[in-house]
């Protein structure tokens, strides 16, 4: 059983992926990469089927609104684990709001499906190729999509809760 | 009579007079919830049956969606403690301790070993308390309510233990970022060794009502089964991933709080069906009460606390007395301590499997995102992939072994 | 000597007992409550303990849970409802037959709790009447049971006309509830 740690993985990855990689950073004893959303179903793919790598598990996937980041505001975050080699990859892309869509991983990883669903309904992000993109945890009849930062915490609706009083 | 082409997770039981047509030519739209006495929680699931088979099933989840996310953006990191809590409420002081150790990742704080000894102490009785709840609550959808009533009472036991240490029952928020707010207390060791004396042998009294029992038997075996293959694929993990045969469990893999310390055994099922969770479960108990001995056994002297005076409250005594104690008192309270800037991942063995926390912190007071990895809704898609093929009795117990817990699916 | 229970205020005599007939009926319903548990989250699991052997519900008469609200006096909300939660919540309250009492069980169905989110009701008594609020998060046994005895007052106390009274079909109308 090989074991990696995350120098060996970043050189692994930087030889296969070269350019790809956008950005790197070691944050806290795991690796973290930034790529194109173009390639992140490649990428992730080949991370999987990868003979030295084998990340076989997709820990989480989540979205990440970062409004100031004009051209990237939105973004998506994976995790990978490979169990064999016992080693853990973040993997992040970001787009821009205007133009909100990136490719499923549901043809890669089952688990995918409902993570994406999930940040469909909290950010927006349309992934291409979805068999079944709608709304989890809201209601259907939502129109906004609530986990963006514009949006405040309480039901806009309340009339009862005057900002005077709870400051921030 | 129609013919209808059934995907099936299991091979069908053979029942006389079977084909693969339809028994009256109609297939039943069955509601299964919200509200309903089986589901314990509340989802819904849409199942198209014919007779007693499932043909399809439609979860729909988010019932009790509270936002968790969207409000930790707006509370400091000791406030979000408490909405921790009710993420797996049966075994809440995992996910606070997760938590806090995510926190304590973040700002490098080291926690003294005496800390982390009483922390796996706590850890692992809501490790027992949960998966009692899910056993006796597998027995009571088999027509066995003997098992719950009995170990409720001894749950209730856990309960009092919760009492000493953090004052709450159910939703602890137990523990702070820097160690404990005070010591184990006399009353509390006196408590937990006075259960371990007792809890193996009543424990061992529902194991053998229900383990070997041959009507029980016959329900669970080979209800829900799933590969390894599967289960790996849906991101199963914990207990249920377990019992289909992968031995993957964070406390070994991805070792915090002093885990490596400690000798325990990891119990790992083959069939992944009902019945092997539940085995799967009992064991995990009974390493539970390993690690608990160990511990208490092991524990070593030292402070209860680490010295991270920007997060941990400064005893009383100083507050009053000293310039800086006072201050750092009013920021921790009115949570204006700036927190470092950076991204965490860190993730603890939950009841249900490995529960994650990601971190996103631009400097603030609050974090940036926060986001939780939870067990329940990622293993919960592969439900109607357990359930299609086999029959509405097994599908209800099927969802019961896989221990969902509502507010942890819909967070 | 053992009490059974409270006698109501009555004229006795040697082989018989008269009174109102709504303190008798009364009686015999607050002894024979059955509850529905809507148990959505940490609440329910009090709920669970409280049922248990320690705390028994089951002493004060409600020994049978019923899941179905056409069979159900007593509707106990614990947990938080959301918004998707609501109309269920609604419906299964138009399901139960008059005379019905609604427990709130827990800071979140009382008010909305710690959850002032976007997606969380702030209070079932925006979409239904209550009877009895218990609050705690979640509220220990004895604090439901507390509840229970409360909801056990109103029902011995309660006037056999009072459902068919205006005042009452005020206010359903005012939660936008059908009276038949």
């Amino acid at each position: 059983m090989a074991y990696l740690n995350n120098t060996e993985l970043l050189a692994h990855l930087s030889q296969s992926l070269g350019e790809k990689i956008l950005n790197q950073e070691d944050t806290f004893g795991m690796l973290c990469i930034e790529v194109n959303r173009n390639e992140i179903v490649d990428i992730i793919s080949n991370l999987k089927s990868d003979e030295n790598l084998k990340m076989q598990f997709l820990t989480d996937l989540c979205g990440i609104h970062y409004p100031d980041n004009k051209g990237k505001e939105l973004g998506v975050v994976y995790h990978l684990h490979s169990l064999e080699n016992n080693i853990r990859l973040r993997l992040k892309t970001f787009f821009s709001i205007e133009d909100p869509t990136c490719p499923t991983l549901t043809s890669v990883f089952d688990a995918a499906n409902w993570m994406e669903r999930e940040t469909f309904d909290f950010y927006g992000i349309q992934f291409q190729g979805h068999p079944d993109l709608r709304r989890i945890l809201n209601m259907d009849s939502m129109d906004y999509h609530p986990m963006r930062k514009e949006y405040a915490l309480e039901d806009e609706t309340r009339t009862d809760k005057s900002d005077k009083f709870f400051g921030r | 009579m129609s013919e209808i082409e059934v995907k099936s997770a299991v091979p069908m039981t053979p029942y006389v007079g079977m084909s693969n047509e339809t028994i009256d030519g109609e297939i039943a739209t069955l509601n299964l919830g919200p509200t309903h006495p089986a589901t314990h929680g509340i989802f819904q699931n849409v199942m198209k049956v014919d007779g007693e088979r499932i043909i399809s099933s439609e979860p729909t989840i988010g019932y009790i969606h509270r936002a968790f996310e969207k409000l930790a953006e707006r509370r400091p990191f000791n406030q979000i403690t408490t909405i921790t809590d009710r993420l797996n409420y049966c075994s809440s002081p995992i996910n606070n301790l997760g938590w806090i150790m995510t926190v304590e990742k973040l700002i490098g704080a080291e926690m003294p070993k005496r800390v982390d000894y009483m922390r796996v102490i706590i850890m692992e009785l809501a490790r027992i308390a949960d998966h009692l709840v899910c056993n006796t609550v597998i027995g009571v959808d088999t027509g066995a309510l003997t098992g719950f009533t009995y170990m409720f009472q001894e749950r209730e036991k856990i309960y009092e233990m919760y009492e000493e240490v953090c004052g709450a029952r159910l939703t602890t928020n137990i523990g702070r970022i820097g160690g404990f707010e005070r010591d184990f207390s006399p009353a509390f060791i006196t408590k937990l060794k006075a259960w371990l004396k007792e809890f193996p042998a009543k424990f061992d009294e529902f194991d053998r009502l229900l383990t070997r029992n041959r009507i029980f038997m016959d329900r669970v075996i080979k209800a829900g089964p799933i590969t390894a293959e599967k289960a790996l694929g849906y991101g199963f993990t914990g207990p249920n991933l377990r019992a289909a045969g992968v031995d993957f469990d964070v406390r070994v893999m991805n070792p915090y709080c002093s885990y490596q310390d400690f000798e325990f055994d990891i119990p790992v099922g083959q069939e992944g069906d009902t019945y092997d969770r539940f085995i799967v479960r009992q064991e995990e108990i009974r390493q539970s009460l390993r690690i608990i001995h160990q511990a208490l056994d092991n524990m070593p002297a030292g402070n209860y606390f680490a010295d991270v005076p920007d997060f941990y409250l400064p005893p009383k005594a100083e507050v009053y007395s000293s310039m800086e104690a006072l201050i750092y008192h009013f920021k921790i309270v009115m949570g204006e301590t700036p927190i470092p800037a950076g991204e965490v991942y860190h993730s603890v063995e939950g009841a249900n499997g490995e529960l994650g926390f990601y971190l996103v912190s631009d400097g603030g007071r609050t974090p940036y995102r926060l986001h939780f990895r939870r067990p329940c809704f990622i293993y919960y898609q592969a439900y109607p992939e357990m359930v299609v093929g086999s029959m509405l009795s097994d599908a209800i117990l099927t969802m019961s072994s896989m221990n969902v817990i509502a507010g942890e699916l819909d967070a | 000597m053992v009490n059974i229970a409270e006698q109501p205020e009555g004229f006795e005599g040697q082989g018989f007992f008269a009174t109102k007939l709504d303190s008798a009926i009364g009686l015999a319903r607050s002894y024979s409550l059955w509850p529905l548990p809507f148990a959505t989250s940490c609440c329910g699991i009090e709920f669970m303990a409280t049922m248990g052997a320690n705390y028994d519900l089951a002493r004060f008469g409600s020994e049978r849970l019923s899941f179905s609200p056409r069979q159900a006096d007593l509707l106990m909300v614990m947990g938080t409802i959301a918004k998707k939660m609501g109309p269920v919540l609604k419906q299964v309250y138009d399901q139960m037959a008059e005379p019905k009492w609604v427990m709130s069980v827990g800071a979140c169905a009382c008010s909305g709790g710690i959850f002032d989110t976007y997606s969380v009701l702030q209070g079932i008594d925006t979409i239904i009447p209550v009877d009895v609020y218990v609050p705690g998060c979640p509220p220990r046994p004895e604090q439901i049971i507390d509840g229970l005895i409360k909801i056990q007052e109103l029902v011995q106390n309660e006037s056999l006309r009072r459902r068919n009274s205006d005042e009452y079909k005020k206010m359903l109308e005012s939660y936008h509830i059908e009276t038949l």
